[in-house]
């Protein structure tokens, strides 16, 4: 492919992409209460009304709520059952960490239908929690993955001189490994949080009609026409995954954590 | 360091966590869920203990099929559509300078987390009359008036492609970017030309990760549940969109339950599937 087809290719790709993300940030300014592109006269009245209107910005703080405590919880999992890996000769520690992938590898509507059954046979269902549980969960593949691929960035032969030196497990994690896999712990709760806040059928199986989430909440007024405020909520949430993973991208090897070898390989 | 055996019974503490909540809610709501799938649905949205298999027998007839044979030619298509756009961008992709590879890591990354809801709304806008692509068309003078394109099942698919689009490419990121460049190289020297050369070394050295891929965006697709109901028509609705309504509005938990079970079945043979293929090494190894 010549370079002026491939420059084409690209900016067709980047057009495809952005054209959803342009067309609601431009809704978004509408005057009036319809839906209509171009905008019809400017305003930011839909923007503001996300922070505003009480129902949407309760929506807003169950969802970051939810994805905050849903995402340490992940983390909480992921850490320790990645360190178990990396350290111990466990044949069926990975059978665990099979479990930590399957429900990511499976339509997300079978997690969302075990979780329904799960918290209507023991009686909680409703309860706002159960899709903080669910969640961490359902999400918690994101940071196995990059905390695994932490812990075999490595050098074990500086473990190796830790041990000599006489460090116990304990001061070798604070000292030496925990400060190594830092990056890797904190993009995936990165990854983990921005999913959880986007995610819509775990969260409507578990407490969809008592806690209302950003997701629900759009799903929801869909059914009863658009209003601009839906395409404000939208644009917010874009932005929001935009700058969470320019930062990982900023503190972290963003190639690397995806997978591709990195710099000096 | 060398791995070791876990001697102590303290030595198990670490892995005990994430094993119990794994285990507890992973493992007993997919248990739960298997039992009440051949449970007894009593009226009113309850189920009763039972062991039969009428929900799975109700799940052999000719309207669940055509939903059947629907989603799957829906996951293939789409899984098509998004391997033969993103096989070359992924190429292209990784040879670009690592500054910018990272601003459309950042892109893909962005679209992927985008909701399934929001992704529904963005191009039900786009596609409809009022606020949609065809008022630019008709601005360009290219149509007459403008037109509705949503709900329908080219919407459905545009839809499905686009959120399937930046997890096609972040499948298929590792094995290119570990792609050797002497192979290339060697194909340029004996004068092939960019194009043939990735016809006919690239392609042919990645046909494992190819279908490999092929299998793990057809399983995403046929999770989709939002976006056949925001952009389709009753007769676009997928399997999983289906298990969801059983589940809420019919409060038939017990075939609802079945369907899912049927689901896992699919999806499970297809992933040992993708596994066979790609082999237990990394899939860009050769």
């Amino acid at each position: 492919m010549s370079k002026a087809a491939g420059k084409l290719f690209f900016a067709a790709m980047a057009l495809f992409m952005a054209l959803p993300v342009i067309v609601i940030a431009g809704v978004a300014l509408n005057a009036k209460k319809t839906l209509a592109f171009p905008p019809q006269g400017l305003s930011a009245d839909w923007y503001l009304s996300v922070l505003t209107d009480p129902a949407w910005r309760s929506a807003l703080l169950n969802s970051v709520m939810v994805a905050a405590t849903a995402s340490a919880i992940s983390v909480a999992i992921a850490l320790p059952l990645s360190w178990f890996l990396w350290r111990r000769v466990a044949p069926w520690a990975r059978f665990v960490q099979m479990l930590g992938f399957s429900p990511f590898i499976l339509p997300p509507v079978i997690t969302a239908l075990g979780a329904l059954s799960f918290w209507a046979t023991t009686g909680f269902y409703g309860q706002p929690w159960t899709v903080v549980i669910s969640h961490g969960i359902f999400f918690v593949s994101l940071p196995l993955v990059t905390i695994t691929l932490g812990f075999a960035t490595i050098d074990r032969e500086i473990i190796e001189a830790g041990m000599t030196m006489g460090a116990d497990d304990k001061t070798l994690m604070k000292t030496v490994i925990f400060p190594l896999i830092r990056p890797y712990v904190i993009s995936g709760f990165a990854f983990a949080f921005v999913l959880s806040l986007n995610e819509y059928i775990v969260a409507y199986m578990t407490v969809g009609f008592t806690l209302e989430t950003i997701p629900i909440k759009v799903f929801n007024a869909l059914r009863y026409g658009y209003t601009p405020t839906m395409a404000a909520v939208s644009v917010f949430f874009i932005l929001v995954a935009v700058v969470v993973f320019g930062l990982v991208a900023r503190f972290g090897d963003l190639p690397k954590l995806l997978g591709a070898w990195s710099k000096g390989e | 360091m060398r791995r070791s055996p876990p001697q102590k019974l303290s030595d198990y503490l670490p892995i005990a966590f994430p094993a119990a909540m794994l285990g507890m809610f992973f493992v007993v709501p997919f248990g739960i869920m298997v039992a009440i799938s051949v449970f007894k649905r009593v009226q009113g949205g309850f189920y009763e203990p039972a062991f039969n298999f009428a929900n799975y027998a109700r799940f052999l007839t000719p309207f669940f099929g055509e939903v059947l044979a629907f989603s799957l030619g829906l996951a293939a298509l789409v899984s098509a559509f998004c391997l033969l756009i993103g096989v070359p961008f992924t190429y292209l992709l990784t040879k670009l300078r690592r500054r910018d590879q990272v601003l459309w890591l950042i892109a893909l990354l962005g679209v992927l987390s985008l909701s399934e809801v929001i992704i529904g709304f963005a191009w039900s806008t786009l596609l409809s009359r009022t606020a949609g692509i065809s008022n630019f068309f008709v601005w360009l003078g290219l149509m007459e008036k403008p037109e509705a394109w949503a709900p329908g099942f080219g919407a459905v698919l545009t839809g499905l492609i686009y959120q399937a689009f930046p997890y096609t490419v972040l499948v298929l990121y590792p094995a290119f970017s570990r792609l050797d460049p002497s192979l290339m190289e060697a194909a340029r020297t004996l004068g092939c030309s960019p194009v043939r050369s990735f016809m006919n070394v690239v392609l042919p050295v990645m046909r494992k990760t190819l279908l490999a891929t092929f299998i793990i965006v057809f399983i995403f697709a046929l999770g989709a549940y939002l976006l056949p109901q925001i952009l389709g028509r009753p007769q676009h609705w997928t399997l999983s969109v289906l298990v969801t309504d059983q589940a809420i509005y019919q409060s038939n938990m017990p075939f609802a339950a079945a369907m899912a079970v049927f689901l896992v079945i699919a999806s499970l043979l297809l992933v040992g599937l993708s596994v066979m293929i790609s082999g237990r090494k990394g899939a860009g190894e050769l």
